[in-house]
């Protein structure tokens, strides 16, 4: 019997959920997010919650406080140390421009030039030494960049991957003249080599560690002031949570958590409802975020750039991004085409309905005109807006141009905007060779249940899984996660003259260490997973593919099989006159915790009701629909569409031939059909 | 027009046609070999009109040199290939026929759609050598193109499906590091295979004949947005020009004269009283000229979309008679890498007197193609290393330019120190930042960067095809100019050499101890230098930006 919190704090609100296994209940909370000081959400929700903090058996916390630093530059102060000759390595990247057209574009490093100091040191390729470590340029550099007034210290050296000796070394001399809990050497943070990539992934680690340390203190003195004893957890970009006390050394991991957490309650309560591949749609007021979930295993990549030249290359659940919300603008350009996005009107002056002075129609403008969404019940409004002026505005704005009717221009935004997000998920699984139509559409956030039955229609998913509780659903995934920890060693040589022992101890060490982890973050229960995959290319690639590994002891020739089936997988092409190379061994170390019954998350019923609006579908026109009352649909109920389902966090559109089933856990089960003779 | 589509149908297909053409980027790029291919992105795929190869859509990620050269190629093939079949691919690299160097190697799919030809679905590649005088065929010195390797006309490489193992084995005999190119004909032909599947299901959704009618109507569009576009464009004539070091071989400026007339919604393009045909290999094909207008065009204007509609109101007058028209057998290896970029910056400083307020002065615009090909004893292997930079951008009316950009033309990416070093008996000991080359003005050129590169183990012999040693990229509306491209040979005897032609140079000997010393140019200023604000002066004081004597005296600053 556990009683265990999971809190995210997102860019507009703070969710909280509770799940009590003694009460056999779950409560949740949703305040707004506190910008400045993000722990003041945090006590916030939990006393909106009504939380016996005493009680508490555990909090996991999704914080974006490290993204949001990132995002906006606000930074900890922080020096390089660095080899002689290549200090402008973090400001030149690799050579490229913010985008394929235009020569306008911007960067900005995340370390300035000025506290960028070099000194004489040089391995090459092999680890040789081919200038020795200068010593006292060290000691002078660490008290330069201290007198400067800085707050963490990087240590960047080329080739470390190979031999980390002088990066030690260096750390070390400089503890002596800046005693300082803010020093990050590139190796520790990722043993691989390209040395920008490593470079700006060990850079954001240490210019973020301060400020995520800062951060977790404040909201540990403010919980342990409310009697609070027990651990605090935090989620990572990886999908797993860590110790609040482990994290500062690698503060990087916390870079979009937030993404990730809502992909593991999608394993998670994907895995409970029987099915295990979903492709997770989270859309929200800004954009949408995808993922995918093969048999229960969500997909992570080592190489995803945050933004523009920000390559963050440690183990991350691999969310594709695009600028498709609520708050996406419609508008017809010279050409007179329609456009939706990516622009958006954000949160002030938001779409028109906010009524705060938005006069550019929106995606949830035109759900509103067309009676999807209840006027009377919009979150982020006081008072209900004036839809006919909505409606007039979208005629006026984009009907007029195109010379279609108010009705037609609103469908026609959603229909653009579908179409748009529909190409996102076809990306994240299509184009890396997977086929939709053996997944599930997994649909949160407060746009996603609007909007998933159209997009999972035009690919041809055959259900979608709209789960009990879709606005709270990053908290959820914090209170699932597992711990994790992850692990990547470079290899980088022929499958065929690698040294299997040298894999099967690299492999091997990496479960001990990840095990020696777990026991550290100490909030742990049954038995530890690992998952083990390579990365491999053919001799003479750049790009690499994540290869699944059974075993340590996996044999060359399987390892060898298992290449091959994933590159033909992708790409449908083999070639047998060349040869493997085997770049990465990883390890996944997962700790896992309790399991809780996710059958918590439902409300207590409540009646159906009578209610009836005119709704527009794109399959029957104005059809008078039913809504529904999310509460009103026990599991084992059924509801044919056309309806809308309305609860406190989402609305759920079942357009005419859907039909939608609740399981035993609360889950909507959605078979969305053709949408042909409905 | 004919009875129009509704809006929403249109905004779906065009979709649609884009993520096609996406989804073979991507797939051509992850699987490939070549890194200059895999990383420097230099490829480009599209779908092209059965009728006549017209541009109907390209890749968001594709090389932008391409998107104009790949419709003429297409053309190319329709007139040439007279029996195209289901599952055929064509390859093609003559750069008369559509083209630009031979390094670029064209495939062309004819796409089937219940029996009848529906379009072409063609991509590029550089290929990291097709033969020649030097391995990676950009020669400095070539006078005629059998000299810069295999000249591959229009050929069906797969016949319905099945690689021709008699055309694959010519090609083989007669490029170097042969064995890894079966790895990119193959990802090359796969994307396509990837695109023909995604087009068909795009079809099999819409409807063939409503797919037509869109891709009618959105060349209709794009030409109506064009023409949009220029006529916000004060009517009038301008002037601008740009100058190539030398073509390699004659060591003598080449200029590029542009005179844009801006007619209502129309431009017309004229490059008379340019340089005539060049005797090095610093000839432009016409493919290669026309793209690098519309790609100037584009780079101006990004906005506007890619198809052959936005290049209707665009009218190039054909530069017979110049360098920028090149016919059989003039050489041609940097016309792609360089004279492109020197045309697009002839179009930058003409249009700068037309629309100051939305240009910016000139970007580096060279690609600093250098390569270093030699024997390693320790592995016993040869190789051909190959560097390509960026440099400094031009100021802008918002900003300073970007520091260490990528090609006017390009969108690649460089190749880390660590994987360089790791292939190449090689030790870089400077990878830095070039102080001082930014432009001098109110918003100040971006840095080009400044690297050493030791050799390790055994001979070998350095090549470089790169521009703007004699004068740096130009400052406009009284900014200065970027700092020249430099290059040096310090050799380990003490002895220095600086090439004759400045950026262009082939086969100098290197033994190990040798040290080879590129500055890459930075971008012009923009605006007169003493406006800049005074912080932004102090700030780049503070970073070092000017070197040790600092920023007073390119800021015209006197204490």
């Amino acid at each position: 019997m556990v009683r265990i919190v999971g809190c995210d704090v997102g860019g507009t609100f703070t969710d909280l959920i509770l799940l009590d296994e003694e009460s056999n209940s779950a409560r949740i909370a949703k305040v707004p997010t506190t910008v400045a000081n993000q722990s003041e959400g945090v006590l916030a929700a939990l006393d909106k919650a009504q939380a016996d903090i005493r009680a508490i058996d555990g909090i996991v916390h999704g914080t974006t406080a490290t993204t949001n630093a990132l995002l906006e530059r606000k930074l900890a102060k922080t020096g390089l140390i660095t080899t002689a000759g290549f200090r402008d390595i973090l400001e030149l990247g690799r050579r490229t421009r913010p985008s394929a057209y235009g020569l306008t574009g911007a960067f900005a490093p995340l370390i300035p030039r000025e506290l960028r100091l070099e000194v004489p040191e040089r391995l090459d390729v092999d680890g040789a030494v081919v200038t020795p470590l200068d010593e006292e340029a060290v000691r002078a550099a660490a008290e330069r960049l201290r007198d400067l007034g800085c707050e963490s210290l990087l240590i960047h050296f080329l080739h470390a991957y190979r031999d980390p000796a002088h990066e030690r070394r260096a750390k070390e001399i400089a503890l002596s003249v800046w005693p300082n809990q803010y020093v990050t050497a590139g190796h520790e943070i990722l043993s691989e080599f390209r040395e920008y990539e490593r470079g700006v992934t060990a850079a954001v680690n240490a210019s973020v560690q301060p400020i995520l340390e800062r951060y977790l203190a404040r909201l540990l003195d403010g919980l342990r002031g409310r009697g609070y004893r027990r651990d605090l957890l935090v989620m990572q970009g990886n999908g797993g949570t860590v110790s609040s006390e482990a994290i500062c050394r690698m503060a990087v991991n916390t870079v979009m958590s937030g993404p990730a957490s809502g992909v593991m309650a999608a394993a998670r309560t994907g895995a409970a409802a029987g099915r295990p591949s979903l492709i997770t749609f989270d859309m929200g007021g800004t954009s949408c975020d995808v993922g995918l979930i093969k048999d229960g295993t969500p997909q992570v990549s080592n190489e995803l750039e945050i933004e523009y030249a920000m390559p963050v290359h440690v183990p991350m659940v691999d969310v594709h991004t695009i600028g498709a919300g609520g708050g996406s603008i419609a508008r017809i350009d010279a050409g007179g085409m329609l456009r939706v996005g990516p622009e958006s009107a954000g949160a002030t002056p938001g779409p028109i309905c906010y009524g705060r002075g938005g006069t550019q129609p929106t995606i949830t403008d035109a759900n509103l005109a067309l009676g999807r969404l209840n006027p009377g019940r919009l979150l982020a409004v006081e008072g209900a807006p004036d839809i006919e002026a909505i409606r007039a505005r979208i005629g006026e704005v984009i009907g007029a141009p195109l010379g279609l009717t108010w009705e037609d221009a609103a469908a026609a935004i959603l229909r653009i905007a579908d179409d748009r997000m529909a190409g996102a998920v076809r990306m994240v699984s299509l184009s890396r060779g997977h086929d939709p139509r053996d997944f599930s559409l997994f649909a949160f956030g407060g746009a996603g249940p609007l909007h998933a039955g159209a997009i999972a229609r035009e690919l041809g998913i055959p259900t979608l899984l709209v789960p009990a509780r879709p606005g709270i659903t990053n908290a959820l995934g914090c209170a699932v996660a597992d711990l994790r920890h992850d692990f990547v060693n470079t290899v980088n040589r022929p499958l065929d003259s690698v040294d299997m022992d040298l894999v099967r101890r690299t492999l091997t060490d990496q479960v001990a260490e990840g095990k020696a982890r777990l026991a550290q973050d100490g909030a742990g229960t049954g038995e530890v997973r690992t998952l083990h995959t390579a990365d491999m290319q053919f001799i003479g690639q750049s790009h690499l593919l994540s290869v699944p590994v059974p075993s340590p002891d996996v044999t060359r020739e399987e390892l060898q099989a298992a290449f091959e089936t994933v590159y033909w997988d992708r790409f449908e092409v083999a070639l047998p006159q060349i040869k493997a190379n085997l770049v990465n061994l990883n390890t996944a170390v997962i700790g896992p915790r309790p399991d809780l019954d996710l059958g918590l998350l439902l409300d207590a019923p409540s009646p159906r009701g009578d209610e009836t609006r005119p709704v527009w579908f794109a399959e029957t026109g104005w059809t008078e629909t039913p809504i529904v009352p999310r509460a009103s649909l026990p599991p084992g109920s059924v509801l044919d569409g056309p309806a809308i389902v309305e609860q406190l966090d989402t609305t759920i559109v079942l357009s005419p031939g859907m039909r939608a089933e609740a399981d035993a856990i609360g889950n909507l089960i959605v078979h969305v059909g053709t949408g042909e003779g409905a | 027009m004919t009875t129009a589509l509704d809006p929403v149908t249109l905004g779906v297909i065009q979709n649609g046609l884009q993520q096609v053409c996406n989804e073979m980027d991507l797939a051509f790029c992850r699987a490939a070999f070549s890194p200059v291919i895999a990383e420097a992105m230099d490829r480009s795929d599209g779908i092209y009109a059965a009728e006549d190869g017209a541009l109907i859509a390209q890749g968001d990620l594709g090389l932008p040199v391409f998107v104009g050269t790949m419709q003429y190629g297409t053309q190319a093939v329709i007139e040439r290939v007279a029996d195209p079949q289901p599952d055929d691919v064509i390859i093609c690299n003559d750069p008369y026929l559509g083209g630009t160097h031979l390094m670029d190697v064209r495939f062309y799919r004819p796409f089937f759609y219940d029996g009848e030809l529906f379009c072409w679905l063609a991509n590029t590649g550089h290929w990291p050598d097709t033969g020649g005088m030097v391995p990676g065929g950009f020669s400095a010195r070539a006078t005629e193109v059998e000299q810069e390797g295999l000249r591959i006309p229009p050929v069906k490489l797969f016949k319905r499906g099945e690689l021709e193992p008699e055309i694959l084995a010519i090609i083989q005999s007669n490029i170097r590091i042969a064995d890894q190119r079966i790895g990119d004909i193959k990802a090359q032909a796969a994307a396509l295979k990837i695109g023909d599947k995604r087009l068909a299901a795009l079809l099999d959704r819409y409807g063939k004949d409503t797919v037509a009618q869109a891709i009618k109507e959105l060349r209709e569009r794009a030409a109506r947005l064009m023409r949009a576009t220029i006529a916000e464009v004060p009517d009038g004539t301008y002037y601008g020009e740009a100058f190539v070091d030398s073509d390699g071989v004659v060591d003598a400026p080449l200029k590029i004269a542009m005179t844009i007339t801006v007619d209502g919604d129309e431009m017309t393009f004229d490059m008379a009283g340019s340089s005539p045909p060049c005797r090095g290999p610093m000839n432009s094909v016409i493919a290669t000229t026309r793209s690098s207008i519309y790609l100037a065009i584009k780079h101006v204007f990004p906005n506007v979309p890619l198809n052959a509609g936005t290049y209707e109101p665009l009218k190039i007058v054909d530069p017979k008679g110049t360098f920028l028209y090149a016919e059989y057998p003039r050489p041609v290896s940097g016309c792609a890498a360089e004279v492109s970029q020197r045309i697009a910056e002839a179009v930058f400083a003409a249009l700068t007197k037309a629309i100051p307020d939305r240009l910016f002065a000139a970007p580096a615009g060279s690609s600093g193609n250098f390569a270093l090909g030699g024997y390693d004893p320790d592995k016993g292997r040869s190789y051909v290393m190959y560097v390509i930079s960026g440099g400094g951008y031009g100021g802008h009316p918002r900003g300073d330019g970007l520091t260490n950009g990528c090609s006017t033309i390009g969108i690649s990416k460089s190749q880390p120190i660590e994987v360089l070093e790791q292939y190449y008996p090689v030790l870089f000991e400077r990878y830095a930042l070039a102080e001082g080359s930014g432009g001098a003005g109110e918003h100040r050129g971006g840095f080009g960067i400044n690297y050493r590169v030791r050799v390790r183990r055994g001979e070998a012999r350095a090549s470089m095809v790169m521009d703007h040693g004699r004068t740096g990229p130009q400052g406009v509306l009284g900014g200065g100019d970027g700092g020249a491209n430099q290059v040096r040979f310090e050799f380990a005897d003490g002895r220095v050499h600086v090439p004759a032609h400045l950026s262009k140079e082939q086969d100098i000997t290197v033994l190990p101890g040798d040290v080879i010393d590129v500055r890459t140019p930075g971008g012009g200023g923009y605006g007169d230098p003493a406006k800049r604000a005074a912080e932004r002066i102090e700030d780049d004081r503070a970073k070092g930006y000017y070197g040790e004597s600092g920023p007073d005296a390119p800021f015209g600053r006197r204490d």
